[in-house]
């Protein structure tokens, strides 16, 4: 009796040290939220990568999509209450700020970022940063640049290239509407990517880091005004149909060659090949015309921050994957080749990496990042304070429908709109 | 073993416990118990905590500050009115449209010239049990703002011109109220058919005799009795109503243009969610609560519902 019961006991205490060995090898979950299927694809192939590049324990991602709004409201519920909250998590650039208020929630990436900062845009991380912390990192520049469809334009005899200012741009859509009837271009009336960009690439913004309302500024009126004239006295600009750039009626619409042209952010390519196929070979890429009053190339638009949360168990491994997923080389090569993003690292610009083909260089051909290299020098900062989403609600409400559905009078439409935020964010 | 002392200690425990919760004083609280749990965790809870958040800055987890009525100063916007108007204009034509034209068909049903009347149950009550998503997608491009959509096309060939429906309050609320009837119609239509089933046919005969006319047959029979239904129904639509929140965001997503189709649910949503406000959102969650009770205690008041029954 008493041989079987220390036999037993020997084996208890041997049971008891196997899992201890093997969860040494044993692989760390980590939960990802994203409110993106594509990015799965991406945090999926990097995933692998990772795994068979490092010594160190290996990941087990377990991503969850949800829709853009369940997942921030999922996320909002889980930071207040301190649980269920993913490891690592996208934020829509919108609603960033957000979750930068009070008590920070998400893990400061200063040590992952800081010693590349040099081979970085690093206007993408002022978005994400609060206290000079930055808490996101960006899928893509999303530098804004002009889509043009040359079949168009060549009825009405214009060489897209010609088209080197928004003066250029405007004699170009009275061209157009000459020769074809067409619009030049379109204008949302829901959503801010139309005013932003070009507001933002004029020389102003919405709002200053310490809140001030900027949007009655001179820059604003003159921006709003040239849209108006564009729309209401040329006839050359007719209002986006569905109200934005991302319905299913635009899409029909300007994959039959509703427009001439579109300006939006460069990630906008990937809608092209997913939603506007019959423009493949037809649609190019080129820099975002320029004021000939000043201001910049392009202007950075959109994204989403990838962001590590403050009660992750597994912090630090958390932070090494997402610097690995996103910081690094291969991790900005696939960014591009399965997004279709412009990548944050300025080293990949020129490399044959970059430039292999693949489907988006069949569709707009080869140049299109010698377009994005030309604008790199020249990337303003976007002011993203905790009172952005509430400038981004008046945009979207307020100023786009006023100016392009109803056609209110620009410096009108800037001074209710200031007046408007003033008081939500007083 | 189990010694029978012990076994009779736990019977008469039990007796104990058993006559006390069976006594006539204590079994209505036994009995009313699960709802009162249920109450106090699910409605009375979170009603204070609205109250108190509402005079609160919220700021992250367990993080709050009070700020005395400084979100109910800010609560009165431009937005806030306009949202209001929106809820209080889709209301009223809820309450006239909802109301009557269900009521038709009802009596279209419960009549008996029309043949296959279960058929026409079942078709009208299909789009209630359609996703609402789904709808709101067909909804948004037959009323698209190209002049090759559905609603354009017909009014192209009345020679009409072309409208950006959704981008005016006029066509845009025209629009909501025409999801809503389409939806709600069959849901409407069974709360009036069963109502029109009890009602006796007794009476009916009776005014015939008495040389009713078909209209008067249906003012003082018909609706007579099926005035509960009538109430409930009602009071339904304003619920309905002020609380719609999914059919605006199935027609418009977030992006209601110039305030377009926004209800006063859907900008209390986005202030607590989409601006993380939710000091702000409970405020505003507030005074939609002292609304609808009012419209709700106005309307029951009105149709008698409080009169004490003769």
């Amino acid at each position: 009796m008493k041989k079987l019961l220390s036999l037993l006991l020997a084996l208890t205490m041997l049971l008891g040290v196997v899992p201890a060995l093997a969860e040494e090898q044993e692989p760390v979950s980590l939960t990802l939220w994203t409110f993106q299927e594509p990015h799965t694809q991406f945090f999926e192939k990097m995933l692998d990568l990772y795994n068979e590049q490092t010594e160190g324990p290996k990941i087990v991602l377990d991503m969850q999509v949800y829709p853009y709004e369940e997942m921030h409201n999922k996320l909002t519920i889980a930071l207040q209450s301190g649980e269920g909250a993913p490891d690592i998590t996208d934020i829509e650039i919108n609603m960033f700020a957000n979750y930068l208020k009070g008590d920070i929630q998400l893990e400061p990436l200063n040590d992952i970022v800081e010693p590349i900062a040099d081979h970085l845009v690093m206007s993408r991380f002022e978005n994400y940063a609060k206290d000079g912390n930055y808490y996101g990192i960006d899928h893509h520049i999303g530098a804004t640049v002009a889509f043009y469809n040359t079949e168009i334009l060549e009825q009405a005899g214009v060489d897209y290239k010609d088209i080197k200012t928004w003066d250029d741009f405007r004699e170009a859509g009275k061209k157009v509407l000459e020769a074809t009837g067409k619009p030049i271009t379109t204008w949302e009336s829901n959503d801010c990517w139309s005013i932003y960009p070009l507001v933002n690439q004029h020389g102003g913004d919405w709002l200053t880091e310490d809140n001030e309302v900027r949007m009655d500024e001179q820059v604003v009126i003159d921006t709003l005004q040239f849209m108006h004239d564009m729309q209401f006295v040329d006839g050359t600009v007719q209002p986006a149909p569905g109200g934005w750039h991302h319905t299913e009626e635009y899409y029909g619409w300007m994959n039959g060659g509703g427009a001439a042209a579109v300006v939006m952010p460069f990630w906008y390519a990937a809608r092209f090949l997913n939603y506007m196929p019959d423009l493949a070979g037809v649609m190019k890429v080129a820099p975002m015309p320029l004021w000939s009053d000043g201001g910049h190339k392009t202007a950075q638009m959109g994204g989403t921050g990838t962001a590590v949360v403050k009660t992750s168990e597994h912090l630090e491994l958390a932070k090494d994957f997402l610097s690995y997923a996103k910081l690094s080389f291969e991790g900005n090569i696939q960014s591009w080749r399965i997004l279709g993003n412009d990548p944050i690292l300025l080293d990949v610009y020129g490399t044959d990496e970059l430039n292999a083909p693949n489907q988006f260089f069949d569709f707009f051909g080869d140049d299109m990042f010698e377009v994005v290299e030309s604008l790199l020098d020249d990337v303003p900062n976007t002011c993203l304070t905790d009172a952005y989403p509430s400038a981004a609600d008046v945009v979207k409400s307020q100023m786009a429908y006023e100016l392009v559905i109803a056609g209110t009078d620009p410096a009108e439409i800037a001074k209710n709109c200031a007046q408007e935020l003033r008081d939500m964010i007083e | 073993m189990i010694h029978s002392s012990e076994v009779r200690g736990r019977n008469k425990r039990w007796n104990r416990a058993q006559r006390f919760l069976c006594a006539p004083k204590v079994v209505p609280y036994v009995f009313v118990a699960p709802f009162i749990l249920v109450f106090l965790l699910i409605y009375l809870y979170p009603t204070i905590s609205t109250i108190l958040m509402s005079f609160q800055r919220i700021d992250g987890p367990n993080i709050s500050e009070f700020i005395g009525l400084k979100n109910y100063r800010k609560l009165f916007s431009r937005n806030y009115f306009m949202a209001l108007s929106t809820t209080a204009n889709y209301t009223l034509w809820n309450v006239l449209i909802l109301v009557p034209v269900p009521l038709l068909f009802a009596l279209m049903i419960h009549s008996k010239l029309l043949k296959w009347p279960n058929f026409f149950k079942s078709i009208l009550f299909i789009p209630s049990l359609t996703s609402i998503i789904v709808a709101g997608i067909v909804f948004r491009l037959a009323f698209g703002s190209l002049d090759t959509s559905l609603a354009n096309k017909v009014l192209g060939m009345l020679g009409l011109p072309a409208r950006s429906w959704l981008m005016n309050s006029g066509t845009g609320n025209f629009v909501l109220i025409a999801l809503t009837l389409w939806r709600w119609l069959g849901v409407n239509i069974v709360y009036f058919y069963s109502g029109l089933q009890s009602v006796p046919q007794e009476l009916y005969e009776a005014a015939e005799i008495d040389g009713a006319t078909a209209m008067q047959r249906f003012f003082s029979v018909t609706l007579p009795s099926i005035r509960p239904v009538l109430i409930y129904v009602i009071t339904l639509c304003i619920l309905g109503g002020f609380s719609m929140f999914t059919e605006s965001v199935a027609l418009w997503q977030q992006n209601n243009p110039g305030g377009v189709g926004r209800t006063i649910v859907g900008y209390m949503y986005m202030m607590g969610f989409y601006k993380n406000d939710m000091g702000m959102a409970s405020a505003i969650g507030l005074t939609l609560l002292v609304l609808v009770l009012a419209a709700n205690v106005l309307q029951l008041t009105a149709m008698g519902f409080f009169r004490k029954e003769d």
